[in-house]
């Protein structure tokens, strides 16, 4: 599997992100910096790695978008190759359009950085396919504007196309007001495009897929890709 | 005469000016002044301090670079260098507490990419007032957003620190923030301008006119007029220091650089003049080609501006080409605005005409030393605390302890911090010390801060030999050998002979254990004059250090792990109760001798518990502190999620044995099939031990058996309950 890791000013996520591709996973990784180009062709997997691109001085994402690497990116998914956003990520495949919805400041106003649970709400996705329908999982979140909101037209399309991916809740998979950190709307953490091949979440899938990090459920995040992509070529 | 007058204005003495014209021999210009009193304040001359500050112990087999430098530098082997400094940003957090906390991060992390290094971890240490002061919840919810909104965007994990609460900080918060980097040992760059020819590049944000005259505000007591000082305090600016972190490492990789700064305290005036100094060279800059964030800014600004994210570079003569390619891929300002000379001067110049000229040497180091007279304090009388009355209820007292906001949990501000990116954070907040993973090797580092304050105003001398021991042990129950110091000294007034009294005894009390510990200081910092209305705070020196682990899977966390372990205290109770928490808060005693380290005892008990982590014997550790034993077993049990139950044969008070805080005392939890081991290594080593219990599911017991047979004995949950949300309640309040 060939990789990119996209590298944003601000970004401070990408290392992590290459880390696992590379020295877990033991795929071929490069880092693209955000003012070169690629062609659609050049990689199996584009990661918009966490971070504060651009400071979020503006909305969170919302200047990068506009980088040069983000049009390469934006074709590459149109080919149908795999584009997963996490935490700043995903807020940049947002104001990319490449994913519905936006988000807003974390309910309390404060960041947060902590595991929480997750239900897996959708398996049948290149992501996800190694987790269990309803599965529970825990990843950790760090961010400052994770409150997901779309609205009510959006949503359920959301949901009818199976795009609801991960939403917040407590250790037996109850989805409440109080296993959600930040407000988002009906707990999302995550979504994916309805071609199923873009997705964006909260949650830090890199950060706790080793053993020494005591938290191995988001290994398998990037295991579903790399099955996905090995049965493709098959 | 006039000059003399600006000159006691900006806070330089008779003594200073006169030695000033001695050196010029001629009277200095408004911008020199401006210069030298900046330089010469006692942020960046330490003036009132060197003199103390060479009884630490700085050199040993591990140092490769100590105090004098940026930061300090250890080796770790493989190649490998950990590079650790400590500072304070007290008084721009007292008067604007969330850019005050936010460039005080940002400062730190400059000095440790100063020496070349990358910045892998960031903690802080932190005190307020009286949480029921408005005020005070102000300052602390801004400062702890300001460490966090930096950090986090900067992408260093801030991994651990302590937060305590004490009446005399309520207008004088500490605000100290310890950066952690790590760097290959042939990579290790210096803040020296050599070679004479060679090019001074200015890198990074615009200089404005924030922060202008800063160290000298750092360097006075606060007072009313302080708020009016808020143009003295900087602003930072994160996603820009992300930038330049990333620029300047990748220039540093090359050998055309050959010195490097950062731009802090005294902005300009102290980057030239120190680098020229330490390599006794000279510099001459021109203030036209500095790069400037507004127009019509006197070279006295220019050179006065404490304005962030900047960092000179010292350059090969003929590569600056190459490093402004470099900073332009970050889309970084690089500007030359000057070179090395051979003249020793810092020689300042605007559009070609020469404006300053004093010798880098006298501005760098050469402030007189200030001699003091010390004086003891009279603390208070001491009483005899067996007057105290053991209560009757201990489970009441016991939640009491418990909903203190200097015992409850911390997670409410460690939980605004990213403490995780890098995915290098092993053992996260919370715990006794950070522990962090070095990737490509098998070692990991124990990182951590403390200082217990009050110990140190009832006792200085063995306060600071506490602050010593207690970080020692912090980073022992971890599982990690302590490696080195940096320390960051917050005192009152030091022209008051009582605060000196308190710094010279703390910093006995640290130099004689550091020594005898053999853990050399390699760095630190230096804050006086944390005072207001005629009110020092707590003498405050903050440990910061750093272990280091041969194996990274050997790391160990306080919490216990599984139901039916045992639970063994190595060390020994007694019947100190001076400086506890209990004693403060229970029965309103502020007075007494806080405990004492017998540092032998101290040593053994670390040196066994290291031992036994080693050999795998223990699931869990931790160093009981705060709150005592009751409080030390209840952290071990709520964090793991566990209950206990125990019995403690004593001939003590039960007050003493619960709540007391004796020093070098240890939990640890075992499994039962290992006591055997643990035992015999115990009597080898000559370790004193008792067995307290084990591990329970869900409910909290313990029964002190002297002769009163008196317990404590309540629901997890409940304990959890309370220990888990007093912090937010008190801020809710």
């Amino acid at each position: 599997m060939r990789c990119a890791v996209i590298v944003f000013p601000g970004s401070n996520c990408d290392l992590d992100c290459y880390h696992v591709l590379k020295d877990v996973m033991g795929q071929n990784t490069e880092y693209v910096f955000h003012k070169e180009k690629f062609s659609p062709g050049d990689f199996d997997l584009i990661v918009l790695p966490g971070g504060f691109s651009y400071g979020d001085y503006l909305r969170a994402g919302a200047i990068a978008r506009f980088s040069k690497a983000m049009e390469s990116v934006v074709k590459a998914s149109e080919k149908g190759k795999l584009i997963l956003g996490i935490c700043n990520g995903f807020q940049i495949l947002l104001e990319a359009g490449l994913l519905e919805g936006a988000m807003m400041k974390n309910r309390d106003l404060k960041f947060h950085c902590h595991e929480v649970y997750l239900r897996v709400e959708n398996n049948e996705t290149p992501f996800t396919h190694l987790y269990k329908k309803g599965e529970i999982i825990k990843m950790p979140v760090a961010h400052g504007f994770g409150n997901f909101y779309a609205p009510e037209n959006t949503l359920e399309k959301l949901k009818n196309n199976g795009q609801i991916i991960f939403t917040y809740c407590d250790k037996n998979g109850n989805v409440t007001e109080e296993s959600n950190p930040n407000g988002s709307i009906m707990n999302i953490a995550g979504i994916c495009n309805e071609n199923k091949n873009v997705l964006g979440l909260m949650p830090h899938p890199e950060r706790c897929a080793e053993e020494i990090l005591k938290n191995t459920d988001g290994k398998r995040l990037f295991e579903s890709v790399l099955e996905f992509i090995k049965g493709r070529a098959l | 005469m006039t000059m003399l007058k600006e000159a006691l204005k900006l806070g330089l003495n008779e003594n200073e000016y006169s030695e000033i014209v001695n050196t010029l021999k001629r009277e200095p210009n408004h911008v020199e002044l401006g210069m030298y009193s900046v330089m010469w304040s006692e942020h960046c001359s330490y003036k009132n301090s060197k003199k103390y500050l060479k009884r630490f112990p700085t050199k040993g087999e591990r140092v490769l670079v100590g105090p004098g430098e940026n930061a300090g530098i250890v080796d770790i082997g493989d190649g490998l260098a950990v590079v650790l400094k400590i500072e304070s940003h007290n008084h721009p957090s007292a008067v604007e507490p969330y850019q005050g906390a936010a460039t005080g991060v940002g400062g730190i992390i400059r000095d440790i990419v100063a020496m070349g290094a990358r910045p892998i971890a960031l903690l802080d240490s932190l005190r307020f007032g009286n949480l029921k002061n408005p005020r005070v919840k102000y300052l602390f919810s801004n400062v702890v957003a300001g460490i966090g909104d930096y950090g986090n965007s900067v992408g260093i994990p801030t991994v651990g620190g302590e937060t305590y609460f004490s009446d005399e900080y309520d207008e004088n918060p500490l605000v100290n923030a310890m950066c952690v980097g790590i760097i290959k040992k042939d990579e290790i760059k210096r803040g020296t301008a050599r070679g004479v020819g060679n090019s001074v590049i200015l890198v990074g944000a615009l200089t404005g006119r924030d922060g202008i005259h800063g160290a000298s505000f750092a360097s006075e007591e606060l007072s009313e007029d302080s708020k009016e000082k808020r143009p003295s305090v900087q602003v930072g600016d994160p996603f820009m220091e992300k930038l330049l972190i990333e620029a300047c490492l990748e220039v540093l990789k090359f050998d055309f650089v050959v010195g490097i700064q950062d731009l802090g305290a005294a902005g300009l005036t102290s980057a030239c003049s120190e680098t020229a100094a330490r390599a006794g060279t000279g510099i001459e800059i021109d203030v036209d080609l500095v790069p400037k964030r507004e127009e019509g800014m006197t070279p006295y600004e220019v050179m006065l501006s404490e304005s962030q994210e900047r960092m000179l570079l010292i350059v090969k003569e003929g590569y600056e080409e190459e490093v402004i390619k470099a900073f332009k891929k970050w889309d970084l300002n690089a500007v030359k605005i000057g070179k090395v000379t051979d003249d020793g001067m810092l020689r300042v110049l605007e559009k070609g005409q020469k404006i300053a000229e004093v010798p880098a040497k006298s501005l760098a180091e050469g402030a007189p030393q200030v001699i003091h007279e010390i004086r003891e304090p009279v603390v208070q009388e001491e009483k005899d605390i067996v007057n105290v009355k053991v209560p009757e209820e201990l489970n009441e007292v016991f939640k009491i302890l418990l909903s203190l906001p200097n015992i409850a949990d911390k997670s409410l501000v460690y939980h605004q911090y990213d403490y995780m990116v890098r995915t290098d954070t092993v053992v996260a907040p919370g715990s006794d010390a950070a522990v962090l993973r070095l990737k490509g090797t098998k070692k990991g580092l124990a990182l951590t801060c403390d200082c217990n304050a009050f110990y140190c105003y009832l006792d200085p001398y063995e306060g600071g030999k506490q602050a010593v021991a207690e970080a020692a042990r912090n980073i022992v129950v971890s599982g990690a050998a302590p490696l080195a110091i940096t320390d960051c000294l917050n005192f009152g007034n030091p022209e008051k002979n009582e605060v000196i009294y308190q710094f010279a005894k703390c910093i006995e009390g640290m130099a004689e254990a550091a020594e005898y510990f053999k853990i050399p200081v390699v760095s630190g910092n230096v804050s006086f004059y944390n005072e207001s209305k005629n009110k020092a705070v707590l003498p405050t020196p903050v440990v910061g250090m750093i272990g280091l682990m041969e194996d990274i899977l050997k790391h160990t966390t306080q919490s216990f792990k599984k139901q039916g372990d045992l639970v063994i205290l190595i060390g020994e109770n007694t019947e100190e109760l001076g400086g506890s928490e209990y004693l403060k808060n229970v029965h309103k005693i502020r007075y007494g001798k806080p405990p004492k380290v017998d540092l032998k005892k101290e040593k053994l008990v670390q040196d066994f518990c290291l031992k036994a982590i080693e050999l795998g014997l223990l699931r869990s550790a931790h160093d009981v502190s705060e709150g005592g034993l009751a409080v030390a077993l209840a952290e071990c049990a709520i964090t793991g999620g566990f209950g206990f139950k125990g019995d403690i044969y004593t001939s003590l008070r039960e007050d003493a044995v619960l709540f007391g805080e004796a020093q070098s005392r240890i939990i640890v939890s075992i499994d039962e099939k290992e006591f055997s081991t643990f035992k015999r290594l115990a009597e080898e080593e000559g370790i004193i031990y008792q067995v307290l219990g084990f591990v329970d599911k869900d409910s909290f017991e313990i029964t002190v058996k002297n002769n009163r047979m008196r317990k404590i004995s309540l629901g997890l949950d409940e304990i959890s309950y309370i220990w888990r949300n007093s912090l937010k309640w008190a801020l809710e309040k």
